[in-house]
């Protein structure tokens, strides 16, 4: 009885948690304009979108700014994460986790503000009058990604053995080859996941590009917002739904590579 | 040994840099813009204008507190069944919580508006029993349930990855010196569960206090602070008073910010026992 009760709250609990997403995946499948009355099947508002040239430039905008902040994120962040586990100064240590958690505490829309009104002031320096471009966007998803990978990379630093690199050292290699070819291959787990998660939450960021970009960039969150301010069609949930899955199939694969990396690591 | 600390501060220094030039610099901006009024000169202006914005702080509060509350109380059963579940399974369940977060916060805020409105689903379907439709959005129970739908798996994660970590044969023990269900609850679980629910608090408490698309979409005229600063910024072009309520939500949340901590710190002394 009592798990019978337990199951019930289970089921309940994910049939709200799915609720609006199957409700979008069913209505972009609709053939009238609505989105809260059902008239019948139909593929349009998927055709619609792919012919869209709008949406597509902003898919394309998407994902050149989540791999291009990602890249960078991964490098310098990675270099980061290194020097801050190498640090000595407990000071100085404990005030950069501090900036690094900074990004991830801060509300978004406070640091989306601050970033706007920091591109703003200097912009009006150099007396250009429209200062917000992809650039301003691109520095602000750089700046909301660092932590991200950092926090990836240093976990796999504290647990890889110290010796290994410098027994490398002690064999003659430099310390860059030492870097590179035993420290960077045992890390390297904690750098990918780092760059997807990087990549991911680029992907998805409304609210900070919302104050960091110029007119002439729009991204796909972005897009959407603009499209909900009106009544929407359902090419909104057909754009959504194609997001959704390719979410989808991007989790599944990362899920799969990491039960197959803890299999090998129980074979070991 | 010098070389070695020479390539050390080429490897952090890009980091420094980007830090101290696009997380601090623009902290001090904000304060700077807080303080003085659209020529740049110094004003109290902005600061003193906060009062008219009291109600707007207090309900943003208010609300968002009870969804976090509210979030808390459905997360920790929650995370306690799943955690009782075999290994597969917990894997699959949170996953399922998760998945739903990889969904834009703006299209899920949006089909909810369809769910709820005066002619949405749930209307729809009263009205073929003849039932008058009823008004939900607009309503401070949809914003807070906006913030409950989108902000939940923030407070079922943290719960869970303690809950998981609570080893059986610490309850069996407490079970065979004698406990009840209750006296392992309030003497193992909700102990060793503190840090979780903590984290969990306050990862649901920032974005709720923060947000504007969802009282936009599911609260008609209700205005919170994340409204009252996009309205500032992105309508009125008032960058000063943007920056100073920007300003004390910052300030409010890292106070909050640090009692938790401090009320973690003291909670985590208790795990030792």
């Amino acid at each position: 009885m009592k798990k019978t009760l337990g199951n019930l709250f289970i089921a309940l609990i994910y049939i709200i948690l799915y609720a609006p997403l199957l409700v979008m995946v069913f209505f972009s499948f609709n053939e009238a304009k609505s989105t809260t009355v059902f008239t019948g099947f139909s593929l349009k508002w998927y055709a619609e979108l792919f012919s869209s040239s709008d949406t597509m430039t902003a898919l394309r905008n998407t994902l050149v700014l989540a791999v291009t902040s990602a890249v960078i994120a991964t490098v310098i962040g990675t270099a980061a994460a290194v020097y801050m586990y190498k640090l000595r100064s407990r000071a100085w240590k404990a005030s950069l986790d501090m900036v690094t958690n900074l990004p991830m505490m801060n509300p978004e829309i406070v640091t989306g503000v601050s970033m706007m009104l920091l591109f703003v002031f200097v912009g009006r320096l150099i007396g250009a009058s429209n200062s917000l471009s992809f650039g301003t966007l691109l520095i602000a998803h750089v700046t909301f990604n660092l932590p991200y990978v950092i926090l990836n990379v240093l976990p796999k630093l504290n647990q890889t053995d110290p010796h290994l690199a410098e027994a490398a050292l002690d064999l003659g290699s430099t310390p860059m080859e030492a870097f590179f070819k035993v420290t960077l291959p045992s890390i390297m787990p904690g750098i990918v996941s780092g760059m997807i998660m990087a990549f991911t939450m680029s992907l998805d960021d409304f609210v900070i590009s919302y104050y960091t970009t110029g007119s002439d960039f729009q991204t796909l969150p972005l897009k959407i917002f603009a499209m909900t301010k009106k009544t929407v069609k359902p090419d909104m949930y057909a754009l959504s739904s194609v997001i959704f899955l390719t979410v989808l199939v991007l989790l599944l694969v990362v899920n799969i590579s990491q039960i197959r990396q803890e299999k090998k690591d129980q074979g070991k | 040994m010098k070389k070695k600390s020479l390539a050390q501060q080429i490897l952090g220094a890009p980091y420094i840099l980007w830090s101290a030039l696009f997380v601090i610099v623009p902290l001090v901006i904000v304060v700077y813009y807080a303080f003085t009024d659209a020529e740049g000169a110094f004003t109290l202006a902005n600061v003193a204008k906060l009062r008219e914005y009291k109600e707007v702080f207090m309900i943003s509060i208010e609300y968002s507190f009870i969804a976090t509350v509210i979030c808390l109380l459905v997360s920790y059963p929650f995370a306690y069944l799943m955690s009782r579940k075999k290994g597969a399974t917990q894997r699959i369940m949170m996953m399922l919580v998760m998945l739903p977060m990889w969904m834009n916060l703006l299209i899920r805020t949006y089909s909810w508006m369809n769910i709820l409105e005066k002619n949405g689903l749930i209307n729809n379907f009263l009205g073929l029993f003849g039932i008058e439709p009823l008004k939900m959005i607009g309503t401070p129970g949809a914003v807070i349930f906006g913030m409950i739908y989108n902000y939940i798996p923030y407070m079922i994660l943290p719960i869970y990855t303690v809950m998981s970590k609570i080893d059986v044969s610490v309850l069996e023990a407490a079970e065979d010196l004698g406990s009840n269900s209750f006296s392992k609850l309030r003497r193992i679980i909700l102990p060793m569960s503190m840090p979780g629910v903590i984290s969990g608090f306050t990862m649901v408490f920032v974005p709720s206090v923060s947000t504007f698309y969802i009282s936009q979409k599911l609260g008609g005229k209700i205005m919170l602070i994340g409204d009252a600063i996009e309205k500032q910024i992105q309508s009125l072009y008032n960058y000063n008073l943007g920056a100073a309520l920007s300003l004390v939500l910052m300030v409010m949340i890292l106070i909050c910010m640090a009692l938790m901590k401090k009320f973690a710190g003291d909670s985590n002394d208790g795990l030792i026992m």
